[in-house]
C-alpha cells in the first residue's frame, strides 16, 4: 500500500492550490456578497483544462483520473465553495451523463464545448416531488413526429441559467413505468430558467428552478436507451458523490487552515489562543478527522479509477465529509469568536457554505440507506 | 539556441522549517514545492522563446537533489521546458553553495547552453549566489536580480534591481542570469500539460556521469559549515498607542521613531 500521491497528482494539487490562492481567494468574499457568478474564473479554469478533468483527450478533456479530479475539487473548495460546485456540477453531473451514455454524435457535439468550459453543463433530476425519492419523476416527455415534447418542472438545478449555460440533461417519464434521460440545449423554445434562489450559501453559484412547457427536442436527444434513465442517474450520482465528498474535505481543511492561522495570531490572557488546551484539542480533532476523511475520499476515487465497485465507499465518503465540513466550519467560527460571525472572515462564508454538503447529491439519510443496503441490512 | 533553467524543490512555505541538529541540515521530509523564483525563470525562458526575436530551439530544466526533487522538473516541463536533467547522488548531499554551483556547472557544461536562467534565490537557503558560482565555473558573464530582459541583436539588455533603482546592463551570450519575481507573472501549467509532462525526456545523472570530482562536493568537502542554529528571537511585545487626539498620536509615533534614530 502506498499513500504517496503520484507526481502528476501532486503537481495538479500544487497548481490548483496556487490558482485558488492567487486567483480565487482575493475575489471570493466579493463574489459571495454580490452573488455574482464567477465568469472570469470559469474562463480561466477552462483554459487550464480544469473544466474537463476526468474525460479523455479525444473529447477535449485533460485525460486525468477521478483522483486528480477529487484533488482539484478539494483544493478549490479549500478556498471557495461556489467556484468549486460550479466546476463539480458541470463535470460530474452536467458532462458525465453525455460522456457515459451519449452516442458518438452526441459526444462529438457536446463534449468538446463542455470539457473546454466554453459552455456549462447541468443535470436536472430533482423536482418538487422528487428529491430523495428521485424516481418519483413527474416531468413527462412524449414522442411524436416532431420529437420529444417535454412538460414539467425541475427544482434546485445548478449551472442551468448562466450566460454560458449550454445544456441540461433531465430525467423525464417517457412511459408509465419508464424514466429516460433527455438532452435539452439552452435556447430550446419552451425551456425556461426561473429566477435564482436566495440561498444560505453557495451564493456565487447558479441554482434555479426550470420549467418545460411544450418544449420540443429532436428524437435523437434521448440519452442512451429509452427507459434506462433510472439506472443512469443512480450511476451519475455515485460518481458525483466523489466530487461532493472532495468538497467536504476541502471545506473542512480550509476551515482548519483559517482557524489555525487565526489561533496563532489572536491573543487572550497574555498569549496566543493556540496555546490554550481547549483550542488545541479542537485543532487536533479537526486535523485528525480531516486526514481520515481524505483517505476515504481518495479510496473511493481510486476504486473508481481501477474499475471496481465504488458505490459503498463513495456514499461513506460523502456521509463522512459532509458532516465533517459542517463541524469543522462551526469549530473554526468558534475559534474566531465574534470575528467568525463577521463576513470579512472567510470562516463566516464557510459556515454558510458547509450545510448543503449534508443535503445535496443525496442527503445524509440517503447515504445511510445506500450504505445499509450495501451492508445487507 | 538552447536555454537551460535551474530549478529546485524547496519546503512548502507554510511548513514550519526545522533544522536537524545532528546533521546541521534543513529537514526536507515535509511537503515540498518548486521554488517560486524558479517559476519566474522558466516563464522568462518561455517568453524569450515565444517572443520569437531569438530562435530558441530547446529549453532544458536542470535540478540537483534527492529523488523527490524531480518534482520540480515535472513542473518545469509542464510549463514548457522540452526535457529535463536530474543530477542526483548521495555524494552530493550536504554540498555548500560552492559545491552545488560547481556540480550544476559540470552538468550545464555538457549541454553548452547559450543562456542559463535561474531564480535569484531559493525559498530555503536564500543565498542568492548560485548563479554567480555557476557563471564563474562556466566562464560566462553573469547578472543577478534581473527584472527585465529584452533582446538586443545577439545580446540581452537587462534591467537589474538595485537598491536605489535599476541598472540597465547589456550582456553578451552565453550568459548566466538570475531573475527576481518582478520579472513576469508566471503562467499556470494546464492540466493537459501536466499530464503530458511525463512523456518528455528526463535524464538522471550521477555525480560520476556528470564528471564531478568527488572531493569537491558533499558535506565533508563543503568549505562552509553552519556551526550553530537558533530560532529567531521572539518579538518583544509592541507598544499600543490609543488614538485619542490624532495630532498627539502622530507626535508620539514620531518621537518614538526619533528616539531610535529611525528618521532620516
Ligand atoms: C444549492 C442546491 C443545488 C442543487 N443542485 C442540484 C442539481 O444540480 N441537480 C439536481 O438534480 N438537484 C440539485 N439539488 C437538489 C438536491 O439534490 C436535493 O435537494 C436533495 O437530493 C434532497 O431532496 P429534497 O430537497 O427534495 O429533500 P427531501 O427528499 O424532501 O428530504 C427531506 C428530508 O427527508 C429525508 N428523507 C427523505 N426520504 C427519506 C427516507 N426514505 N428515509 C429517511 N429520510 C428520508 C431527507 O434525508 C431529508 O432530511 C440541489 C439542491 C440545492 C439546495
Amino acid at each position: 500500500m502506498n499513500f504517496d500521491l503520484p507526481d502528476d497528482h501532486e503537481l495538479i494539487r500544487r497548481t490548483v492550490r496556487d490558482f485558488a490562492e492567487q486567483e480565487v481567494a482575493p475575489v471570493a468574499e466579493e463574489l459571495d456578497r454580490t452573488k455574482a457568478f464567477p465568469y472570469a474564473i470559469v474562463k480561466q479554469l477552462g483554459e487550464l483544462g480544469l473544466m474537463g478533468i476526468p474525460f479523455p483527450e479525444e473529447y477535449g478533456g485533460a485525460g486525468a483520473d477521478s483522483l486528480a479530479y477529487a484533488i482539484a475539487v478539494e483544493e478549490l473548495t479549500r478556498v471557495d465553495s461556489s467556484v468549486a460546485i460550479t466546476l463539480c456540477a458541470h463535470t460530474s453531473l452536467g458532462t458525465q451523463p453525455i460522456y457515459l451514455f451519449g452516442s458518438e454524435e452526441q459526444k462529438a457535439e457536446w463534449l468538446p464545448k463542455l470539457t473546454s468550459g466554453e459552455v456549462l453543463g447541468a443535470f436536472g433530476l430533482t423536482e418538487p416531488e422528487a428529491g430523495s425519492d428521485a424516481g418519483n419523476v413527474r416531468t413527462r416527455a412524449s414522442l411524436n413526429e416532431d420529437g420529444w415534447t417535454i412538460n414539467g418542472a425541475k427544482q434546485f438545478i445548478t449551472n442551468a441559467g448562466t450566460d454560458i449555460s449550454g445544456v441540461v440533461c433531465i430525467t423525464a417519464r417517457t412511459g408509465e413505468d419508464e424514466i429516460s434521460n433527455l438532452i435539452v440545449p439552452n435556447g430550446t423554445p419552451g425551456y425556461f430558467q426561473g429566477e435564482p434562489y436566495r440561498k444560505m450559501g453557495w451564493n456565487a453559484s447558479d441554482t434555479r428552478p426550470l420549467t418545460f412547457e411544450d418544449c420540443v427536442v429532436p428524437e435523437e436527444n434521448l440519452l442512451g436507451p429509452r427507459g434506462a434513465g433510472f439506472k443512469q442517474f443512480l450511476h451519475v450520482l455515485d460518481i458525483g458523490r466523489i466530487g461532493v465528498a472532495a468538497m467536504g474535505v476541502g471545506l473542512a481543511q480550509g476551515a482548519l487552515d483559517q482557524a489555525l492561522a487565526y489561533a496563532k495570531e489572536r491573543r487572550a490572557f497574555g498569549k496566543p489562543i493556540s496555546k490554550f488546551q481547549a483550542i488545541q484539542a479542537k485543532l487536533a480533532d479537526m486535523a485528525t478527522e480531516i486526514e481520515a476523511a481524505r483517505l476515504l475520499v481518495y479510496k473511493a476515487a481510486r476504486l473508481k479509477d481501477q474499475g471496481r465497485n465504488f458505490t459503498l465507499t463513495a456514499a461513506q465518503a460523502k456521509l463522512k465529509t459532509g458532516r465533517l465540513a459542517v463541524r469543522c466550519a462551526e469549530e473554526a467560527v468558534q475559534i474566531h469568536g465574534g470575528y467568525g460571525y463577521i463576513e470579512e472572515y472567510p470562516v463566516c462564508r464557510m459556515y454558510r457554505d458547509a450545510k448543503i454538503l449534508t443535503i445535496g447529491e443525496g442527503t445524509d439519510e440517503v447515504q445511510q440507506m445506500v450504505i445499509a443496503r450495501a451492508l445487507g441490512a | 539556441m538552447k536555454i537551460c533553467v535551474l530549478v529546485k524543490s524547496v519546503p512548502e512555505a507554510g511548513v514550519t522549517k526545522r533544522i536537524n541538529p545532528s546533521t546541521g541540515r534543513l529537514e526536507r521530509g515535509g511537503e515540498t514545492r518548486d521554488n517560486p523564483f524558479d517559476t519566474h525563470a522558466i516563464e522568462a525562458a518561455m517568453q524569450l522563446k515565444e517572443g520569437g526575436e531569438l530562435q530558441v530551439d530547446e529549453i532544458v530544466a536542470v535540478t540537483m537533489g534527492p529523488e523527490a526533487a524531480a518534482k520540480a522538473l515535472r513542473k518545469a516541463v509542464s510549463l514548457g521546458a522540452d526535457r529535463s536533467i536530474h543530477l542526483s547522488d548521495e555524494a552530493l548531499a550536504g554540498s555548500d553553495v560552492n559545491g552545488t554551483g560547481y556540480a550544476l556547472a559540470r552538468v550545464l557544461a555538457t549541454e553548452s547552453p547559450d543562456l542559463v536562467l535561474l531564480g535569484q534565490q531559493s525559498d530555503d537557503g536564500e543565498c542568492y549566489t548560485i548563479g554567480a558560482v555557476v557563471a564563474d565555473h562556466l566562464q560566462m558573464p553573469s547578472l543577478t536580480q534581473v527584472i527585465k530582459i529584452d533582446v538586443e541583436g545577439g545580446a540581452l539588455r537587462c534591467e537589474r534591481q538595485a537598491e536605489y533603482g535599476y541598472d540597465t546592463v547589456s550582456i553578451p551570450l552565453p550568459a548566466v542570469i538570475s531573475v527576481g519575481d518582478a520579472i513576469n507573472e508566471p503562467r499556470y501549467p494546464s492540466l493537459k500539460a501536466i499530464m503530458g509532462a511525463k512523456k518528455k525526456p528526463l535524464e538522471t545523472k550521477s555525480a560520476a556521469d556528470a564528471g564531478i570530482e568527488a572531493d569537491r562536493v558533499g558535506y565533508d568537502h563543503a568549505r562552509a559549515h553552519c556551526a550553530e542554529f537558533a530560532e529567531p528571537p521572539a518579538k518583544a511585545a509592541g507598544q499600543i498607542i490609543e488614538d485619542e487626539d490624532t495630532s498627539e498620536t502622530v507626535e508620539k509615533i514620531v518621537a518614538w521613531l526619533d528616539e531610535r534614530k529611525l528618521l532620516a
